[in-house]
């Protein structure tokens, strides 16, 4: 069995007195997709800020494609090709959508040491940038100021600069957080398209995103995994169905 | 620092040939000064001269404030710097240029490089109080120089020669020679910002965590435009210290720090050309003001306070909105 | 090096850093409620000497001229607040750091026109000159001890005031999250208005009370400004707590590094280069102090809950 494209080893964090992750243990395969999902307040964003780096873990280990990143800060796993989108939209909103793109290839395009040469000139770049604009739908709207653009179009704005990054490992924060239906269904579609060409660690709300598009899900509440398994084996867990839907109903 | 004062004008900026009227405008009247002034005007050209170098400041300054964020409260011990490094050398014997030049920009580098590497470790309000602390530092380490004049500083006899020859001496000659570093340093600013380097530092200035999340190392990037500004003010102390043949504590007080950011500030942040009009602007405009009342203070610290509370982007800011207006 | 040298420096050192702390108090105030950096807030404190000076020599006695004074002092900060700094709060840093630049440049100059360049001074208060014995062979002005004491005692009052009453809770809360006290329903303005004009008395009291000891001139409140922003940086910004220890500890450093940084390093350099190296590394000693915290702690030692 081939490794693991990202291994969780017993990662804990604490903020005070309060256990946001506790004792978290999780495989993501090469090409697969997996969803957590758990009540508000489970401690998912955490975990993903503590896979990207953002966050420093109180204990456990990380280890992507068999490296152990723990130590290593948010940009040096960016750099190895560890991609995410963030769950309140977080672009450069003074930049057109294309130039936001363009800077995302652009580090993963050589040193960015480069003093002299006008950057918004370099078709390479801006090729790759258009590529993935296109993947998600915004060709149209490539000019325009990523201040300016409407909240589905942020959202898909974020996973084309995850695109262009050349990801090995996807991390989306609640992509669809706030999206209207018809966004949704466009954002899901895209997904669905990404599906296989990289590992997909996904945190979603939206129950039928999930069971539609997850290899595999895991249930978190209070920072622990409740359960974890195939949708079908989920969904039928009964402490799953307790958890959500109250004792009796389980 | 992400606020529309500080982001409206690097945009403009760096829209293809951009306002290049605007500078040409400047570098014209610049080299065609001493010609209008004529044969025995020294005094008004030793005045523009003064422009351009604390210009040269601060576009340095506009470098890391208005495309980089960074508001540094300690420029001006850079100028500081350079001047020393000159002014040292000089006495000593070591006046030449080639000597004195590197000498500033290495010196004035290693400072920003040193200190910049613990500043860059603090945001916001800490990071302008620390810059001011190194700068008093350096302000304090100069005045107990004693041998090198302390508080009263030094005077040097004469001005840098270049390879033994002292065309420096003519004031004219000296005029060109520091226009021409002006636009040198223009120049170098305009590319830099365009760059990938410019491109990672102003998106840092916007969104720091998106641009690690990326993969760039910010505080690198950050560093080193801390470096090439300080190195920028160095080359100014430089031909202050020519200018005016004297070095002294007083060209690092954080008051000094202070104005450099007005100038800035007047001139329109993060729009590169707003630091030549707003070193102008300030130059000028005191030495103008101080020769109708030797109270002038009591008339610029009320026109900066409108300045800031009805000019947002300074004095470029309010002449786009004046042309708008007049549409 | 002498003991009675040291027990004297000592205690100058507490005046310093209780002076600091009145001063510092303030700001770290008006900076933590209101996210306003108020460069001016040293000409408060000049304010404060030149009308305690001005209020003496029109009534002669020195409890007028503090009443008067302080009473001026929160007039005019008032004034202040409400012609300028109110515009400013929803203002950037560097334009708030801009306007009051443009303030303290107005005021130098305007203490010049109304009073004069030349320094000024003010007599101690009959009641407490002259010197006490403390011990056998140290003599301490009496002065300088009032100046201690109610600067304790302030600082005691300014504790109570903040953790005790409702008003404090807000501005501790206001410190920590401003927009949030807004939106719970509290009138933010007068809070505002209140801590300003608190911050502006102590400012005003701190130069009232120094005036017979230093001389009054323009440009004195420069150097205080630069030490009471080096104190609130290292205490945390919107800490009373914070302010109260660094600005002690600001003002032990300051006067004990001086006097004595010469004879220290003395015990590891030959006599010549210690007084060369001796007063200029003095004069740095506080700003080294600030890098070193702030190396460790990049937002200072006790920054309020909520920021750094």
């Amino acid at each position: 069995m081939s490794e693991p494209a990202l291994r969780l080893e017993s990662l804990s964090k604490r903020f005070g007195g309060i256990v946001v992750s506790d004792d978290v243990t999780l495989d993501i395969a090469a090409g697969e997709l997996h969803a957590i999902i758990g009540p508000n307040g489970a401690g998912k964003t955490t975990l993903i800020n503590q896979i990207s780096g953002l966050l420093p873990s109180d204990g456990g280990r990380i280890l992507f494609e068999g490296h152990d990143i723990t130590a290593l800060p948010a940009h040096a796993r960016a750099a190895l090709g560890l991609a995410r989108s963030f769950q309140i939209t977080s672009v450069l909103p003074g930049f057109s959508a294309l130039q936001n793109v363009a800077l995302a290839a652009q580090a993963h395009d050589g040193s960015s040491f480069h003093f002299f040469g006008r950057a918004d000139d370099e078709e390479a770049l801006n090729a790759r940038a258009r590529a993935a604009l296109a993947e998600v739908g915004l060709s149209e709207r490539a000019g325009e100021a990523a201040g300016r653009l409407s909240h589905g179009e942020k959202r898909a704005l974020e996973i084309a600069i995850a695109l262009a990054m050349q990801p090995r490992l996807l991390l989306l924060d609640e992509p669809m957080a706030g999206t209207g239906h018809d966004e949704t269904a466009t954002l899901a579609a895209m997904l669905r398209r990404l599906k296989g060409r990289f590992p997909i660690l996904l945190i979603e709300h939206d129950m039928n995103v999930v069971f539609s598009l997850a290899d595999r899900v895991s249930v978190m509440v209070y920072g622990r995994i409740l359960a974890s398994g195939t949708p079908a084996e989920v969904r039928a867990d009964p402490r799953v169905i307790a958890a959500y839907l109250g004792e009796e109903a389980a | 620092m992400t606020d529309a004062a500080l982001n409206a004008a690097p945009r403009r900026l760096l829209a293809r040939r951009a306002g290049l009227w605007r500078p040409l405008a400047l570098f014209a009247v610049l080299l065609v000064l001493p010609v209008v002034f004529g044969a025995q005007a020294d005094y008004a050209l030793s005045l523009i001269e003064r422009v351009m170098i604390f210009a040269i400041a601060a576009l340095g300054l506009d470098l890391i404030v208005g495309f980089g964020g960074l508001v540094s409260f300690g420029q001006a011990a850079f100028i500081g710097l350079g001047a020393y490094a000159a002014g040292i050398l000089a006495f000593h014997g070591f006046g030449d240029t080639l000597l004195a030049l590197p000498a500033a920009l290495a010196l004035s580098a290693l400072f920003a490089a040193a200190t910049g590497a613990i500043c860059l470790r603090t945001k916001g309000v800490y990071f302008i109080m620390i810059t001011l602390a190194f700068g008093q530092m350096a302000f304090f380490i100069a005045s107990s120089l004693a041998p090198y004049g302390g508080d009263d500083g030094l005077t040097l006899r004469a001005r840098s020669t270049i390879l033994g020859f002292a065309p420096l001496a003519d004031e004219r000659v000296f005029y060109y020679v520091t226009c021409a570093g002006l636009l040198g340093i223009y120049l170098l600013c305009r590319a830099l910002i365009g760059s990938r380097f410019g491109r990672v530092l102003r998106g840092a200035k916007e969104n720091p965590t998106r641009m690690a999340a990326l993969g760039y190392e910010v505080f690198r990037y950050q560093l080193v435009a801390y470096v090439i500004a300080g190195a920028i003010g160095g080359l100014a102390g430089f031909l202050l210290a020519n200018a005016t043949n004297f070095v002294s504590p007083a060209y690092m007080s954080w008051q000094r720090s202070g104005e450099l950011i007005v100038m800035v500030m007047l001139g329109g942040i993060g729009t590169l050309d707003g630091a030549i009009i707003g070193a102008a602007a300030y130059i000028l405009g005191s030495e103008y003001l101080s020769q109708l009342t030797e109270h002038w203070a009591m008339l610029f610290g009320p026109f900066l306070v409108l300045v800031v509370l009805f000019a947002r982007g300074g004095l470029i800011g309010l002449a786009a909105r004046l042309r708008r207006g007049a549409r | 090096m002498s003991l009675l040298l040291l027990i004297v420096q000592t205690l100058n050192g507490l005046q310093l850093g209780v002076l600091l702390f009145l001063i510092a108090a303030g700001l770290t105030l008006v900076f933590g409620v209101m996210d306003f950096i108020n460069l001016a807030h040293g000409v408060q404190y000049m304010l404060g000497a030149y009308l305690a000076v001005m209020f003496y020599t029109l009534t002669g006695s020195f409890l007028a001229a503090l009443v008067l004074a302080l009473l001026a002092s929160l007039a005019f900060g008032l004034l202040l607040e409400f012609a300028v700094f109110r515009h400013l709060y929803e203002r950037d840093h560097l334009e708030q750091v801009i306007a009051t630049f443009g303030i303290i440049l107005f005021l130098n100059e305007g203490v010049k026109v109304a009073w004069g360049a030349s320094p000024l001074s003010l007599p101690v208060p009959d009641a407490f000159s002259g010197s006490v014995v403390l011990m056998p062979g140290l003599l301490y002005p009496v002065w300088r001890i009032v100046i201690i004491a109610a600067g304790l005692a302030l600082a005691a009052l300014l504790y109570v005031l903040v953790t005790w009453t409702r008003a404090g809770m807000l501005v501790r809360a206001g410190a920590s999250n401003a927009r949030m006290v807004s939106v719970l329903g509290v009138n933010i303005r007068r809070l505002f208005m209140i801590v300003f004009g608190f911050g502006t008395m102590l400012a005003g009291f701190a130069g009232i009370m120094i005036a017979p000891i230093l001389s009054v001139q323009p440009g004195m409140g420069d150097t205080v400004l630069i030490l009471a922003f080096v104190v609130i940086v290292i205490g945390g910004i919107g800490s009373i707590r914070g302010a109260f220890l660094a600005a002690l500890l600001i003002g032990l450093v300051d006067t004990l590094g001086r006097s004595f940084s010469v004879d220290i390093l003395r015990l590891v350099m030959a006599p010549s280069p210690a007084r060369t190296v001796g007063p200029a590394i003095a004069s740095m000693l506080i700003y080294l102090l600030m890098a070193l915290v702030l190396f460790f702690r990049p937002a200072g030692l006790f920054p309020a809950k909520g920021r750094g």
